[in-house]
């Protein structure tokens, strides 16, 4: 793996009045009850993680579950109780304000479920602020969220107001301004859980595109597993706080750490999220069959080939070495095993 | 039994009347009461008892207790008057340097302060006013007398009304386009023609300092509010006071604190002005959606930053109404302060108005809303201003109005010095119309008022009597009738069955102080007035307003109506009534019912438009008619919204009947007005107008816990 961006070691959330005091007491061991008796509410609970550059992290949770909160302490809109995070190496939460703001005009940028774009400026002047406020001339700052504005498909509507868009368009407007700045590090909260479903996909595809050609450092926040599952690299899947399982799709979806993590991947279509290379067993000699398939191909795209055959198909990488082998029936065990246990 | 499961709270109520009129009926009026008509502190009567409090003589008339209490604040308004008189004489005497007679004099503190703010007020305003209508006193405040004698080049004339006119003409183009500059031109010019200049410029001149000073505090404090609870728990009840407290009784204060004059007058128009300008502004900055901040924040903004960029203009809307509230009370206030020596528009009003001279009053009252709807629509339109980074201007297309303004000005220079030649000997029209020189059309409404009297005066006087005979003269003695006990069993018990114990405790301490100054009886004669008013106003309002509503166009006609209607300065609603009825209650009345009925029609409309569009086609598909959906959709949607209008209605009211005092009534306005010409009258103006804002709190109180209840059950908001 390359560098290291983002570092969390420990990370708590704790509200309430005497949440400082109660967390040292506690001595690491967090029960979300007992501290709810106390009039606290566990926002985070123990959150310790990395993020490389250049890999999307996405956290998912069902609302309440403290992913939004986990963002705001990383982006220290909010001070986190207890523990470190450390941005590029930087201890996040030793930076006096001064420090803090230019590590956000200049590395960060943040997209939101609301939009919360500034309603009184018109689209070009949304996108510029970030720019304005750290002291960009006007006229600079101005073609630069020109490039934005075309970045994100708005051309012609530069001079709209959010008030005059669609959903769609006015989150296309706060991703352009989140990027306006070039940061390295990319949060998205929710970014389209407000947007309706046809707009959701076309959006997610155009951030995937966008994120090929940028290569951002993103923790992206989603309710949505389908959604975690299209975009992630590695998701981290929440409940009252606690970090329940942190790994690739794959995995998450193939072996489910705890019980609820599981009834997530129930419904999953595997042959969608899988890869062949998830499934195969180790090179076979015997029985092999003349049909060889790719490591990487996505199991529904492959199924029907494998599932014609009679005898075991070899899996190769790119360089036609074989680095595997699969038998028919492990594709049906995949995309059907697993699901009769309850019903 | 199952009827009193069923509805508690009916029972409750009818159990409260009946308790009510149990008391009312059972204490007899005592032999000696009488409506007492002057001040008891003036009047030397056996038959008065006396007590002695804090060294302070009380008299007053004792009654039976349950039938009036007897005056325990008395001494209040006499402590408060004599500890003004201490803190501004003799509290912290300190060396001051004195420019004028260069060498240090010893002066209370507080009579400095008030000194250096009232000579920092006349500074301002004379600033303006000098270079509007000319004076050599600002340039003297920087030089010397000498100075100018040296170079009498100095002595400039004020600007000629020409470039006032064009220059308001071109902002107004600037800011809004063609409609505004129409209308700022038409206002400029018939103010100039009509002879109204010198005191429009007078007045215009201490609104220029009063309404900005004030827009500055409020937005200062309601930031400083919204940023520590603890500045917003303090400034809140002074707040509450303030909304409600007429504001002829902060003009006595202020008389003894800072005199008489036009700084005077700045001060306490924005002690008036500045506590709506704050809680819109809290309102406004509550309001903000957190991710909008967040946003702010991570944009990389400074605190500065995001208060200036992200916060006031996201809370953009509340603020322009804020400084709509500011405007509209500075005008206001241009005529109440006239009884404080505030020179300008509002003088000669008052002036005219004492005259019954209808006419003069009526010119000056126009001149006084047309500025005022001017000023308005242009603070609007200023703040809705947008900035085009694209276009490709020429230098000529880019200042244009700058061009404009330094032409017109050149233009209007020149048109002043031909005048000197045309009008030699005489006034010189083109640099200002004097006052008596303009077109007045003063006489045709005298005449046409003298018209009106002749021809309809029998009517007008039966009908005149009718009302005070039948219907106003035994609804007063009914109210006085009240014994003070079952008052206060009425107002703590509705307390407590809309907002329990607590609610009942608030509104038994504002009763109960009221109840136990010298002035229950005026209490009630106000209370009184303010409800015949508010009952009328409520009844026009939400009729008018639900048959406004009925469409779209006329609903935002009658919106629009209102807004121009609560332009006017609350003087300017008695010179029609007087045009027609002359000095009588009944001309109060009518002015109450006619400024009352603003709020109550804005928010009947409000309130039935903010009925969600989901309701409407709800109601249609299970089959209502109109007047189905209307009774039983729209109403006990939109009632909790009409009742905060309500809230509205009664303190417009009540500010009407004190300000009605000047035509002549005998409730606790007419002892405010009494209390301006008074010197010891700070302490009483003072508690009268805490006893009118407290009339005004009970309601509030009550009102608004019962909407925020109401809201919750229906679960809007």
């Amino acid at each position: 793996m390359s560098e290291t961006v983002i570092k969390c070691e420990s990370v708590y959330k704790i509200f309430g009045n005497n949440a400082k005091k109660m967390l040292d007491e506690a001595n690491g061991n967090v029960d979300a009850k007992t501290f709810q008796e106390k009039g606290c509410i566990v926002g985070v609970n123990n959150a310790s993680f990395e993020v490389a550059k250049g890999e999307m992290l996405v956290v998912m949770g069902l609302s309440g579950s403290g992913k939004s909160t986990l963002l705001r302490c990383i982006s220290r809109l909010t001070d986190a109780t207890g523990g470190k995070i450390f941005i590029e190496g930087q201890d996040l939460l030793e930076l006096n304000n001064k420090e803090l703001i230019d590590l956000r005009r200049n590395k960060m940028g943040m997209v939101f479920q609301s939009f919360a774009l500034l309603p009184h400026k018109t689209v070009v002047e949304n996108i510029a602020f970030p720019l304005q406020v750290k002291g960009t001339s006007t006229e600079d700052s101005i073609s630069r969220a020109m490039e934005m504005v075309k970045l994100v498909g708005l051309d012609g509507r530069e001079n709209y107001f959010p008030r005059e868009l669609s959903g769609g368009q006015q989150q296309r407007v706060g991703i352009a301004r989140s990027l306006a700045v070039e940061p390295d590090i990319w949060f998205l909260d929710e970014p389209f859980s407000a947007l309706d479903p046809l707009i959701r996909k076309e959006m997610q595809d155009e951030f995937l595109r966008l994120q090929e050609k940028l290569q951002k450092t993103i923790m992206f926040i989603t309710h949505d597993f389908d959604e975690a599952l299209k975009l992630a690299d590695r998701i981290a899947i929440m409940k009252d706080g606690i970090i329940e399982q942190l790994d690739t799709p794959a995995n998450i979806v193939l072996n489910p750490a705890t019980e609820y993590v599981r009834k997530f991947t129930e419904e999953v279509p595997r042959e969608k999220v899988l890869v062949i290379e998830d499934v195969m067993d180790s090179p076979s000699k015997d029985n092999l069959g003349d049909l060889k398939v790719s490591k990487d191909e996505i199991i529904e795209n492959v199924a029907e080939k494998i599932l014609t055959q009679e005898k075991i198909v070899e899996v190769i990488d790119s360089n036609n070495n074989v680095v595997g082998s699969i038998k028919p029936s492990k594709i049906i065990d995949t995309v059907f095993g697993g699901r009769n246990n309850g019903s | 039994m199952e009827y009193l499961k069923k509805y508690p709270k009916l029972f409750q109520w009818l159990f409260l009347l009946a308790v009510f009129f149990g008391l009312c009926f059972s204490i007899d009026v005592p032999e000696t009461y009488k409506f007492i008509r002057g001040q008891a502190e003036f009047v030397k009567d056996p038959n008065q008892s006396v007590y002695f409090f804090l060294g302070k003589e009380v008299r007053y008339y004792a009654f039976d207790v349950f039938w009036r209490l007897p005056p325990l604040l008395g001494w209040l308004p006499i402590w408060i008057n004599d500890s003004l008189f201490f803190l501004m004489n003799e509290w912290m005497p300190m060396e001051f340097w004195n420019e004028d007679t260069q060498e240090f004099k010893t002066r209370p503190l507080l009579l400095q302060i008030s000194r250096n703010l009232t000579s920092f007020m006349t500074f301002l305003i004379e600033l303006i006013r000098e270079i509007l209508l000319g004076g050599l006193e600002t340039i003297v405040a920087f030089t010397s007398w000498d100075f100018i004698d040296a170079y009498p080049w100095l002595e400039l004339p004020g600007l000629p009304w020409t470039i006032v006119a064009a220059g308001a003409t071109i902002l107004s183009y600037k800011l809004s386009g063609r409609g505004l500059a129409l209308f700022a031109g038409l206002t400029m010019i018939y103010i100039s023609l009509f002879g109204q200049w010198k005191p429009s410029m007078q007045t215009l001149s201490f609104i220029l300092v009063a309404a900005p000073l004030s827009f500055i505090f409020g937005l200062g404090l309601g930031i400083a509010a919204y940023k520590s609870k603890r500045v917003e728990k303090a400034l809140y009840p002074i707040l509450l006071v303030m909304q409600t407290m007429p504001q002829y009784a902060v003009l006595v204060p202020a008389l003894v604190l800072f005199g008489v004059g036009d700084h005077a007058a700045v001060i306490i128009t924005m002690v008036v002005a500045v506590p709506p300008m704050i809680l819109l502004t809290i309102l406004g900055l509550r309001a903000i959606p957190p991710e909008v901040i967040e946003a702010g924040r991570m944009s990389g903004c400074t605190n500065w930053q995001l208060m200036l960029k992200v916060l006031i203009p996201t809370a953009r809307r509340d603020i322009l109404i804020g400084v709509n509230q500011v405007i509209m009370v500075c005008f206001s206030m241009a005529v109440i302060s006239a009884f404080i020596g505030a020179k300008g528009l509002g003088f000669n009003l008052l002036l005219a108005l004492n005259q019954l001279n209808i006419g003069l009053a009526l010119e000056a009252g126009l001149c006084i809303s047309l500025i005022a709807i001017l000023l308005d629509k242009m603070s609007l339109a200023w703040a809705n201003k947008q900035t085009d980074y694209f276009g490709n201007l020429t230098f000529f297309q880019r200042n244009k109005n700058v061009i404009f303004f330094v032409a017109s000005f050149v233009i209007g220079i020149v048109l002043a010095y031909i005048g000197t030649f045309i009008f030699k000997g005489s006034f010189n029209y083109l640099f200002e119309i004097p006052h008596n020189k303009g077109i007045s059309t003063a006489d045709f409404w005298n005449k046409g008022v003298d018209w009106i009297f002749d021809t309809f005066f029998v009517y007008i006087k039966a009908f005149n009597t009718w009302l005070i005979q039948d219907v106003l003269q035994p609804m007063r003695a009914l109210y006085l009738r009240m014994p003070a006990v079952a008052t206060l069993v009425l107002v703590v018990g509705a307390g407590y069955i809309i907002g329990g114990i607590r609610s009942s405790l608030v509104v038994c301490g504002l009763t109960l102080f009221i109840a136990l100054s010298p002035w229950w009886d005026r209490a009630l004669v106000t209370f009184y007035m303010a409800t015949f008013g508010v009952v009328i106003s409520c009844l026009i309002g939400f009729s008018v307003g639900t048959l406004c509503f009925q469409n779209k166009k006329s609903a935002a006609f009658m919106l629009g109506v209102c807004d121009i209607f609560q332009t006017f300065p609350s003087f300017v609603y008695l010179i029609p009534v007087m045009m027609l009825f002359g000095i009588t209650d009944t001309s109060v009345l009518i002015a109450v019912i006619v400024y009352a009925t603003i709020p109550a029609t804005r928010y009947t409309i409000e309130g039935l438009r903010s009925v969600p569009i989901g309701l409407h086609e709800a109601a249609t598909m299970s089959g209502v008619n109109k007047f189905q959906r209307l009774t039983k959709i729209e109403f006990p949607l939109a009632f909790p919204h009409m009742m905060l209008g309500l809230n509205q209605t009664i303190v417009f009211a009540l500010f009407m009947v004190i300000i009605g005092a000047f035509i002549g009534t005998e409730d606790l306005g007419q002892y405010i007005l009494k209390a301006l010409s008074d010197k010891n009258g700070a302490g009483i103006g003072l508690t009268l107008g805490i006893c009118v804002a407290f009339i005004g709190l009970i309601f509030d109180n009550l009102i608004r816990t019962w909407v925020s209840q109401r809201k919750k059950q229906l679960g809007i908001d």
